[in-house]
């Protein structure tokens, strides 16, 4: 059975319907990037499959157990499931390190030695070491989305849900957090993606999902919808941002 | 006559009192506040809605008034308290209510992403308030509760009043007896000029201690 499964997730804000009826499946350590214009409902996936915004319809599973359910334990399921944000979103009152501690110290009642040896081996991970004592503010945004990933990390989550890492930081630090991305791809971590960035989707994507106006359009490998697409709104959308973005690979 | 400083030690009494007072009443202040903060947060309707009246009506209402009526109202309703009493319901009761709207301010100011960020990684409601969010806001709130307390000190001064010998209420006796008016409240006036200052630097201390990079810098100025 796959470890993530999503069926049929609908989700209005207001009146205006985000998601229309969303399904896929991820297999245990495969990435997963879906892309697509904005607007169309990317982030609220995300935030349906942790049940940081609960779906309207629709049913989500984790490893075999309903997220969805009425009688969830929503705060251990969210525990094994890391989130990493647009805004990387790290606690502004703490270290890089107890970032990264906190979690499995709250949580999961880890012992605070531990949880340091723990904290430390993923901020060297991240490469990060050496930062573990300044705070968020001392940090570039690179640095922090790294700190951010190791504090996911920490938690050693059945997969890592990513929402448009790279989408708040400057150029020049895209880089870095994307080679972090793919060494842990490549690590065999189970990874939802959104993001604008093709090289990383072509690259590192087992398959790719393209999503518009709430509903996925087309989901294939990366070759079946760089070099044929079936639908022309996939095909619209990959030169347009191509366009933009100059080359994708 | 006119230089007969033969009074200044019973102000020493009054210091303390006042010192006391202000010390009982922001201590009553901060737990009703967070409370009160917490409440009009996190409580549904139910526990916010009476919250917020309570706020209102004693932000809306004058420190006298509250006091009188609890020294002097209250006895009609059978509940007799002593001076002191009275005098440290009403300034706590007070500060609480504008404590618990620093502190309401201030947890709203801390960004929705942090409690997102805790919820996600699987803490409760209360864990990330206690862990995440307040760390935060009572970082945030120091300069605002610091202004609260230099009031409060000040304030304070309302419970001669009701029959207490505070600083002021000393002050009062002497200066009425004497007919040193002006000495004596001079004096006085410098008494609350130093604790306000000791206080201040106090404070400042404090703040410098937990201050942490990037955050409630943008309050500083």
């Amino acid at each position: 059975m796959s470890l993530l499964i999503v069926e049929n997730i609908h989700k209005k804000y207001g009146t205006e319907e985000v998601l229309k009826g969303v399904s896929f499946s991820l297999e245990r350590g495969d990435t997963k990037v879906v892309i697509g214009p904005s607007g169309t409902g990317k982030s609220t996936l995300l935030r349906c499959i942790n049940h940081l915004s609960s779906p309207d319809a629709g049913r989500v599973w984790l490893d075999e157990v309903e997220v969805t359910a009425a009688k969830a334990k929503i705060n251990e399921l969210r525990a094994q499931m890391g989130f990493v944000f647009q805004s990387f979103n790290l606690f502004s009152h703490l270290t890089a390190l107890s970032n990264v501690r906190i979690g499995p110290v709250k949580v999961k009642r880890m012992k605070k030695e531990a949880a340091t040896k723990l904290a430390m081996e993923e901020l060297d991970r991240v490469g990060l070491a050496e930062k573990a004592d300044c705070y968020p503010a001392q940090l570039s945004g690179g640095q922090q989305q790294r700190v951010s990933i190791a504090r996911a990390l920490a938690m050693s989550p059945k997969l890592i849900l990513f929402d448009e890492p790279t989408s708040a930081l400057d150029p020049e630090l895209i880089g870095e957090v994307l080679t972090v991305m793919i060494d842990l791809a490549k690590s065999g971590m189970t990874m939802l993606v959104v993001t604008h960035e093709m090289g990383f989707a072509r690259s590192v994507a087992d398959e790719i999902i393209f999503m518009e106006h709430g509903v996925i359009v087309e989901q294939g490998t990366p070759e079946q919808l760089f070099s044929s697409p079936k639908s022309p709104r996939t095909g619209e959308f990959l030169h347009k941002i191509n366009e933009l973005y100059g080359e994708t690979g | 006559m006119i230089f007969e400083w033969s009074w200044l030690p019973q102000l020493a009494h009054g210091l303390i009192l006042t010192i006391e007072i202000t010390v009982t009443c922001i201590a009553i202040g901060v737990v009703l506040g967070i409370l009160l903060a917490l409440g009009r947060v996190y409580g549904g309707k139910w526990i916010s809605i009476p919250c917020s009246i309570y706020i209102q009506i004693f932000r809306g209402t004058p420190l006298l008034v509250q006091l009188l009526m609890i020294y002097y109202g209250l006895p009609s309703w059978g509940i007799m308290l002593s001076a002191f009493t009275s005098g440290v319901l009403a300034l706590g009761l007070n500060t609480a209510a504008y404590q618990a709207e620093y502190l309401r301010g201030a947890i709203q100011a801390v960004k929705t992403g942090q409690l997102f960020a805790a919820r996600s990684m699987g803490m409760s409601m209360v864990q990330a308030a206690r862990y995440v969010v307040l760390p935060q806001a009572f970082r945030i709130v120091i300069p605002s509760w610091s202004n609260e307390l230099i009031l409060m000190l000040k304030y304070s001064s309302i419970v001669f009043s009701v029959t207490l010998l505070d600083l002021m209420g000393v002050a009062k006796r002497i200066a009425s007896h004497n007919f040193l008016y002006f000495e004596v409240y001079i004096v006085v006036a410098l008494f609350y000029l130093a604790l306000v200052f000791m206080v201040t630097q106090l404070l400042r201390m404090l703040e410098k201690k937990v201050h942490i990079p990037g955050l409630g810098e943008h309050l500083e100025g």
